[in-house]
């Protein structure tokens, strides 16, 4: 048994390669001049540049908001679909995730067209608007999933308890499915930070978002201020997965 | 009443999702430039799309192609190392495992732009040049994680024994692994393909920053230009209208003889 464990080699090599080096890459570069020589300065630069710290602020509004109404649109409709007959739902799961396979930045482009057509203005409403559109599936799948495998009679016994469907899902149903939860916000949030062509199709350029802040310095070789854009966003990356990580023990280390 | 409004919500959400894509395909059907002009119905852009008699000399064409070439060549070799890897896995204990499950996670959790700019420090610091052989060793590198998950369940659910008996009987490891690990573990080797596959197609971010400089384009590149350039390419729309259709045609094909291989197998049961 223990030979075949050696299989993983050649796979941890390529890890090594082309996941730990280029994420210690960001991390050098960020902190380095041009000359390559240590140096703070692209961090502060981004600390003292009151416009990318504005973009930066209004990334993490945009997402947060669009994480919100992808919880609030996508938790009801998981729920549905995994209170359907088997078969009912899993065509209808097949129908959300379908659209996905058709490019992300067509949808995003038809959808611009469209708003261009009904006369409605670009802004941060329609952007919203295609975020909610490209990232809704995310948040939907992984909720559905964790309904799907929870306990049907945790919640029927809450029900024989005389406690009310209301009770039955505020204490039961929804702490149940937090793990999936979270798991949606975490796919939803992220992406939403470092989008670039999304929000600049669906605002003709008019509102910039941080991933098109990091995109614009690499494309102008600025590789290290781009590294320091980027290795900020890794932090935010990594708090994000640990909240959640840290949640999903304690929803675990409470209910079994 | 309750099942009335539940359903109404869902197709509430589904016909916003299907919008955008419903009137992409109703505009395939018609010559105008821009997308939301009427100009009466025409065949003209599929019969373009056909003849290869695309605006902008067959751009459109050569990026379909290098689309294709880089997700078949990206997954293929994603299949071949996720499986290997899966079975390593599958064999470690305790804190190793935990750590490659850790680093195989990294790639999945990374938004696209952090593995693009990422990888693109690493071709500059390994004077790499960029092209093909980047844009796929990147496409590699972010779809062999989902091949390792879907071929590890297939693992815990076969019999370990069956390996060994191999082994006993003679054979080589190579034989055993070929007829006997393999076919044990092929549902998964292909779920992980074709999730490799899609997710490959589908990139923009990764492939824009470690495209280089040499003018290679993919699908989405090409749509981001093209956008940017201000028109997009009428010809777009019949061909993103075909691959909705062959999509659609194919999953009603899967669910049909799903359904029936299981009412096949129900009677057994």
């Amino acid at each position: 048994m223990n030979k075949r464990s050696s299989w993983t080699i050649p796979y941890l090599i390529f890890l090594i390669l082309f996941v730990v080096l280029p994420l210690i890459l960001v991390m050098v570069y960020a902190f380095q001049d041009a000359q390559g020589s240590f140096t703070l300065s692209n961090v502060t630069k981004f600390f003292s540049d009151a416009d990318a710290m504005s973009t930066f602020a209004l990334s993490i509004e945009v997402a947060l908001e669009n994480t919100l109404i992808c919880l609030l649109l996508g938790y009801p409709a998981a729920w549905i679909l995994a209170n359907k007959k088997l078969n009912k739902s899993s065509v209808t799961i097949i129908l959300f995730i379908l659209p996905m396979w058709i490019n992300a930045l067509m949808r995003t482009l038809a959808t611009a067209e469209l708003f261009n057509m009904l006369g409605v203005q670009l802004g941060k409403g329609t952007l919203l608007y295609g975020m909610v559109y490209d990232y809704l599936p995310f948040m939907i799948y992984p909720i559905y999933n964790i309904l799907m495998k929870m306990d049907k009679s945790y919640a029927e016994a809450a029900e024989d308890l005389g406690a009310n469907p209301v009770q039955v899902f505020a204490k039961v149903t929804l702490p149940l499915s937090m793990p999936g939860v979270w798991s949606g916000v975490l796919m939803v949030f992220m992406p939403t930070v470092s989008t670039f062509a999304i929000s600049e199709f669906l605002t003709n350029n008019k509102i910039k978002l941080f991933g098109t802040i990091i995109q614009e310095n690499i494309n102008s070789s600025m590789w290290n201020y781009g590294a320091a854009l980027a290795f900020i966003m890794l932090i935010i990356i990594g708090i994000t997965t640990l909240f959640s990580s840290d949640d999903d023990k304690q929803v675990e280390g409470g209910t079994v | 009443m309750k099942k009335f409004i539940s359903q109404a919500y869902l197709w509430l959400l589904l016909i916003l999702l299907y919008a955008p894509l419903i009137f992409i395909a109703i505009f395939s059907f018609t010559e105008s430039k821009v997308l939301g002009n009427w100009t009466g119905f025409s065949t003209k852009l599929y019969e373009n799309l056909v003849t290869g008699g695309v605006q902008g000399g067959g751009a459109l064409l050569r990026a379909i192609e290098n689309t294709l070439l880089i997700a078949l060549v990206a997954a293929l070799f994603s299949m071949v190392l996720g499986t290997i890897a899966a079975i390593g896995i599958y064999n470690l204990k305790g804190r190793k495992k935990q750590a490659v499950q850790f680093l195989n996670n990294i790639p999945m959790i990374n938004p696209d732009i952090i593995t693009g700019v990422s990888l693109f420090l690493l071709f500059i610091f390994l004077h790499i040049t960029q092209g093909y052989t980047s844009v796929i060793l990147a496409h590699i590198t972010f779809c062999t994680p989902y091949v390792v998950l879907s071929v590890l369940p297939k693992l815990s659910q076969m019999n370990p024994n069956i390996y060994e008996a191999a082994l006993d009987l003679g054979a080589t490891p190579f034989q055993a692994l070929r007829k006997v690990l393999v076919p044990e573990l092929r549902p998964g080797m292909i779920s992980g393909f074709i999730l490799a596959f899609t997710m490959s197609l589908d990139d923009f971010a990764v492939t824009f920053f470690t495209r280089g400089t040499i003018g290679l384009e993919t699908l989405s590149t090409y749509i981001y230009a093209d956008a940017r350039k201000g028109g997009l390419t009428p010809e777009l729309r019949p061909l993103m209208t075909i691959i909705f259709a062959v999509i659609l045609i194919l999953l009603v094909v899967i669910g049909f003889t799903q359904k029936k291989s299981a009412t096949r197998k129900n009677p057994e049961a």
